[in-house]
């Protein structure tokens, strides 16, 4: 299981330029299902049908794409200047291994030495306009022929397995991508009573936009959206939520900036973990924004957001505990295979 | 073994101030293949001594094998780990590092940071200062305490990458740079004939007060001394004047820290040879092996040539590896006319 999520977190795909993801996911789960297509936009299309009559149809999303960076500029001496996509803190930024465009480019974003700053300029985070992204290009030439104005970056991370915890990048939302992957990869006596359509959206992280044509598309009676959410049970200050806890079971969330989750649905997945003795815990902050919210208004959707808790998203690295993201497997498993009789 | 290679194998070998064992015993190796004799010190401090046709001299070089880091300082609920500072940090650099702990088993861990998610707003002006970082295994709090303890060395997770060119970018480039030229210089050293005799030293605790260099240059006693590491290497928002060339060759230091004369005949030597070099200028005593070299037990008269690096104690430490093939080739040359030189003008 954390094989695939191994594979998908090392894979590159910043908003709007899914492809190498793409590809991966139509590999992996193409001899699962019973036809796979694109859209214009790159969301890619699983159908897996079911022999039973009347069953309900159900939109399963994950959306590819991940947080990084867009090279916007080459200066004279070869330093490339870039803008973030996506909700990136530029203060993670600093002193970071990056990987540029597909033929993937080695590149570093440096600072200023500490022994050359004034007394106080530690004090202040560097901006944006501060920062470069340096290749070894020696001058504009010989770095604008390796990355043209426009190529992609994401962190050079690389997955990692520690005892009961993985680390890697991307976990939002590869996290929600292999889960709906191994989904889809039933077993052969294995057939779940609802219809399903499962989209992997493209670009999520700049604005819902991939998902915004879905509910026209397929016309589906519920929505279930896979994520990789903010876990913040680490040292902060004591008033502040910890939103998700590792190691508590995979999250449901009430409702966050774009959507509130359908009472429904969530009472059919705390229920199913109640009886398969799973764990599960509700997501207590409501930031944030999932594909759900600009599908469930689109017809009138039912939706609901299943999480997987992982601690520092959009950061070069983030930590899952391999029992939740077992669990988030089994409970939507379980929940998807019992989803007629409780609803 | 490729130069580049080694450049791999020095900058990824753990070794921050004090626990130096690791990348000590990787350049004794190296050493050995190089020198007559090659040993490790009881402070760590890697000695390498090529024997002159005379032995009438010492020449020492010497490079430090420190780098920075962290020490486990203490363990939080949850199994959060608190960490002190070994040598000087930019807080900014921190957060969202990979980093790696050298306990009773590797245990890699990030710094923590806070998604957008969950900030406040006003967060993002603010640096989050080193006593409120923290580092994060994942582990359970049980787990992290049976496998770590306090004082455990913690280092950036290391990967040295080849980029455009010859830049090479890793973390602990500071000095491992340094260490490549007395190897680089060893190898063309025996191509030729040199009369003194050559003592090629790793320092250690050189972040921490160069303190390495003090202990090494007492013992040997040297009648020349070379100090090679890294200085500012050219970067936007940093004046010209305080940073060097990448790929314009070794720097040469002036300065009260070093003899005059011998910088001048090491920089004429390299005119002779047509070796590309640059000049530093550092107007007080610096914070290289050479501030305390210099006044090491009888005193030392001292040179020092540096490897620009972009980056300096960030964990993507940017080089050209030509500058240190560039330096490595005018020590060389100025190993076997040491003898010359220093009758001419030291005397």
């Amino acid at each position: 299981m954390i094989h695939v999520l191994e594979k998908f977190s090392n894979a590159i795909g910043v908003s709007g330029n899914e492809d190498e993801i793409r590809a991966l996911i139509e590999e992996t789960i193409k001899d699962h299902v019973e036809s796979v297509s694109v859209d214009f936009m790159g969301n890619l299309y699983a159908v897996k049908p079911t022999k039973a009559k009347n069953a309900p149809h159900v939109l399963l999303v994950a959306h590819m794409d991940e947080v990084g960076l867009m090279v916007t500029g080459t200066e004279s001496n070869g330093l490339l200047r870039f803008s973030p996509v996506g909700g990136v803190d530029s203060r993670l930024l600093v002193s970071k291994r990056i990987l540029l465009g597909k033929e993937r480019v080695p590149g570093v974003i440096g600072a200023k030495p500490i022994h050359l700053q004034d007394r106080n300029e530690w004090k202040s985070p560097l901006p944006l306009s501060a920062l470069y992204i340096d290749i070894g290009a020696s001058d504009e030439k010989e770095a604008s022929a390796k990355v043209p104005l426009g190529t992609f970056g994401t962190f050079q991370t690389v997955f990692e397995s520690q005892r009961d915890v993985v680390l890697g990048k991307a976990f939002d939302d590869r996290a929600g991508c292999s889960l709906l992957a191994e989904l889809l990869m039933t077993e052969n006596d294995e057939e779940y009573p609802v219809h399903i359509t499962a989209v992997f959206t493209v670009q999520e992280e700049v604005g819902l936009r991939g998902a915004s044509i879905l509910a026209e598309r397929v016309r589906p009676d519920y929505c279930i959206a896979f994520e990789g959410t903010t876990a913040g049970d680490v040292p902060r200050g004591v008033s502040e939520s910890p939103s998700t806890e590792m190691r508590k079971g995979p999250a449901l969330s009430f409702m966050d900036r774009t959507a509130i989750g359908s009472d429904k649905l969530i009472n059919h997945f705390s229920q199913t973990a109640k009886i398969k003795n799973i764990p599960y815990q509700y997501k207590k902050t409501v930031s944030g924004g999932t594909d759900i919210g600009v599908i469930h208004i689109k017809g009138g959707i039912p939706s609901m957001v299943l999480s997987v808790p992982v601690r520092y998203i959009h950061a070069p690295k983030g930590i899952l505990a391999v029992e939740d993201y077992k669990n988030a497997i089994r409970l939507a498993k379980e929940a998807l295979m019992n989803f007629k009789e409780v609803l | 073994m490729k130069t580049e290679d080694m450049l791999k194998a020095l900058t990824e070998a753990p070794g921050i101030s004090g626990s130096e064992e690791d990348v000590a015993h990787l350049l004794r190796n190296y050493f050995a293949r190089l020198t007559d004799e090659a040993f490790i010190d009881k402070f760590n401090n890697v000695i390498g001594i090529k024997k002159g046709t005379s032995s009438a001299g010492k020449v020492m070089m010497a490079a430090h094998i420190d780098q920075i880091g962290f020490l486990v300082h203490t363990f939080e609920e949850g199994g959060f780990i608190r960490i002190a500072p070994i040598g000087g940090h930019d807080p900014r650099v921190l957060p969202g590092q990979s980093v790696i702990i050298y306990g009773k088993e590797i245990i890699r861990g990030v710094i923590g940071t806070t998604p957008p998610h969950l900030q406040k707003s006003g967060d993002t002006g603010k640096v989050t200062a080193l006593e409120e970082l923290y580092v994060d295994t994942g582990l359970k709090e049980e787990d992290v305490k049976t496998r770590l303890q306090i004082g455990d060395p913690v280092l950036f997770d290391n990967v040295c990458t080849r980029m455009a060119g010859d830049y090479y970018s890793a973390a602990a480039m500071d000095n491992r740079a340094g260490v490549l030229v007395l190897l680089e210089t060893l190898r063309i050293l025996k191509g030729l004939k040199h009369q003194w005799d050559v003592y090629m030293v790793g320092t250690v605790q050189e972040e921490v007060g160069t303190r390495g260099g003090a202990l090494t240059a007492y013992e040997i006693k040297p009648d020349v001394g070379i100090a090679i590491d890294v200085t500012f290497g050219d970067f936007p928002g940093i004046p010209d004047r305080q940073t060097s060339k990448l790929g314009g060759g070794g720097a040469v230091a002036v300065g009260p820290n070093f003899h005059p004369k011998l910088t001048e005949r090491m920089i004429a030597l390299a005119r002779d040879w047509e070796i590309p070099f640059q000049k530093e200028f550092n107007p007080r005593p610096g914070g290289t092996d050479a501030v305390s070299m210099q006044i090491a037990a009888r005193g030392v008269p001292m040179v020092q040539v540096s490897i620009p690096l972009r980056y300096m104690h960030t964990t993507v430490e940017t080089l050209d590896l030509q500058d240190i093939r560039r330096a490595g080739r005018l020590l060389a040359l100025f190993a076997a006319h040491i003898d010359e030189i220093h009758g001419e003008v030291v005397g």
